[in-house]
């Protein structure tokens, strides 16, 4: 798929190759890559250069018997374990990884109202950090917010609008705590967002902060 | 690998875990695993290559290349206890018959990959290490590493395309 105009950046992609980023960024991550080829093949080539790593490290001796051991382990293997994923597309919006956490389609999303139209819904992951799909409808504003770490916001249907920037379908924008910023959603359609941060989001005015402790925000 | 796979063929096997097994288990120690706990993820690394052996594509990774993603799963699994969301499968497989040439190429551009990661002077090397093995705040990871990674990155782009277009 292409016309995606912002990708995730080296940084944050070596750190998701090398396996060490938190598990709600994973996410972000892994349904980007899956919208944007041309980040697959910097991320598979990031995994290239973990290739080599392995290739040219020190080595560890292996345990007495180690080998037939792993034999074994083939064989008391159950048969299952080797199925691989299903090609089936189940939704148009969410790609795998996301149906993968959400357990099914766009439909099966159980949506929570934030005022003023939008809604969210957080998905489980790990308590490092949280994620979140985000609907906001078109032409509204997400509610002014700043965060304290990072909060990486992918777009899967519709587009927003932050400052100079669009960000539509596949792209990703990845805000540190030094960006106050209000993204709006595009005129044209409501937007769906994947967003994760790693610090709860701090909301600037003061009804919405209020309800953060409630809201899980 | 392709006897592995085509093959079932437990010498070959052989070969590759004595190659691999403890590179996967030093990996997984320096990423701070246990040495128990290390060499139990090494044999399941090794155990998971067995069977996966006819998803591996020549065209897109090197033999290194996936063994290091099966090992990066593992230790996320084993070591933070988290599920690892992977990117949507492209349909390759078994269908496919890799083009020898590419994968040809490919092979030497990451030969000539670890030989440069060899080469590295040692301060760089060692940052890259760290990035790879967890113990690297994410700002400082470097974004120039002056590796030579045009090539693979133009061969893995290539295989994509090619992919595609069958799918159509």
């Amino acid at each position: 798929m292409s016309g995606v105009r912002h990708q995730v950046n080296d940084t944050v992609l070596t750190a998701y190759a090398a396996g060490e980023l938190p598990e709600a960024f994973n996410l972000v991550v892994a349904s980007h890559v899956s919208l944007c080829d041309e980040a697959r093949v910097r991320l598979e080539t990031l995994e290239a250069v973990g290739g080599s790593l392995l290739d040219t490290m020190e080595t560890e001796e292996m345990s007495y018997g180690s080998f037939e051991a792993t034999m074994r382990l083939i064989s008391e293997r159950p048969k299952e374990a080797i199925k691989t994923r299903q090609a089936a597309k189940p939704c148009a919006v969410f790609p795998q990884p996301l149906v993968d956490y959400v357990g099914g389609s766009l439909n099966s999303v159980d949506w929570r109202p934030l005022g003023m139209g939008c809604k969210q819904s957080i998905l489980k992951s790990s308590g490092e950090a949280n994620v979140r799909l985000l609907y906001i409808p078109a032409g509204a504003e997400l509610p002014d917010h700043g965060h304290k770490g990072i909060e990486m916001t992918l777009v899967l249907k519709g587009a927003f609008i932050d400052g100079t920037e669009r960000f539509a379908r596949g792209d990703i924008e990845v805000a540190d705590e030094h960006l106050e910023h209000t993204p709006i959603a595009d005129i044209g359609d409501d937007c769906i967002c994947l967003a994760a941060t790693d610090a709860p989001l701090k909301f600037n005015k003061l009804l919405p902060r209020i309800a953060q402790p409630f809201l899980r925000i | 690998m392709h006897r592995v796979h085509a093959h079932r063929d437990q010498r070959a096997f052989r070969e590759l875990f004595d190659h691999f097994a403890p590179r996967v288990k030093a990996f997984l120690m320096k990423s701070g695993a246990s040495e128990g706990l290390a060499e139990e993820c090494a044999q399941e690394v090794m155990a998971t290559l067995w069977q996966k052996a006819h998803l591996f594509n020549p065209e897109r990774a090197s033999v290194s290349t996936w063994i290091f993603t099966i090992a990066r799963n593992r230790k996320i699994d084993a070591l933070r206890k988290q599920r690892r969301p992977e990117p949507e499968d492209l349909p390759w497989g078994p269908a496919e018959e890799p083009d020898q040439a590419e994968v040809m190429v490919l092979q030497q551009e990451c030969s000539r990959l670890s030989a440069a990661i060899k080469s590295l002077p040692d301060k760089q090397r060692e940052l890259i290490e760290r990035a790879y093995f967890g113990d690297l705040s994410h700002s400082e990871i470097a974004a120039e590493t002056g590796l030579p990674l045009g090539t693979i990155k133009s061969r893995i782009r290539l295989a994509l395309e090619r992919l595609r277009r069958e799918m159509k």
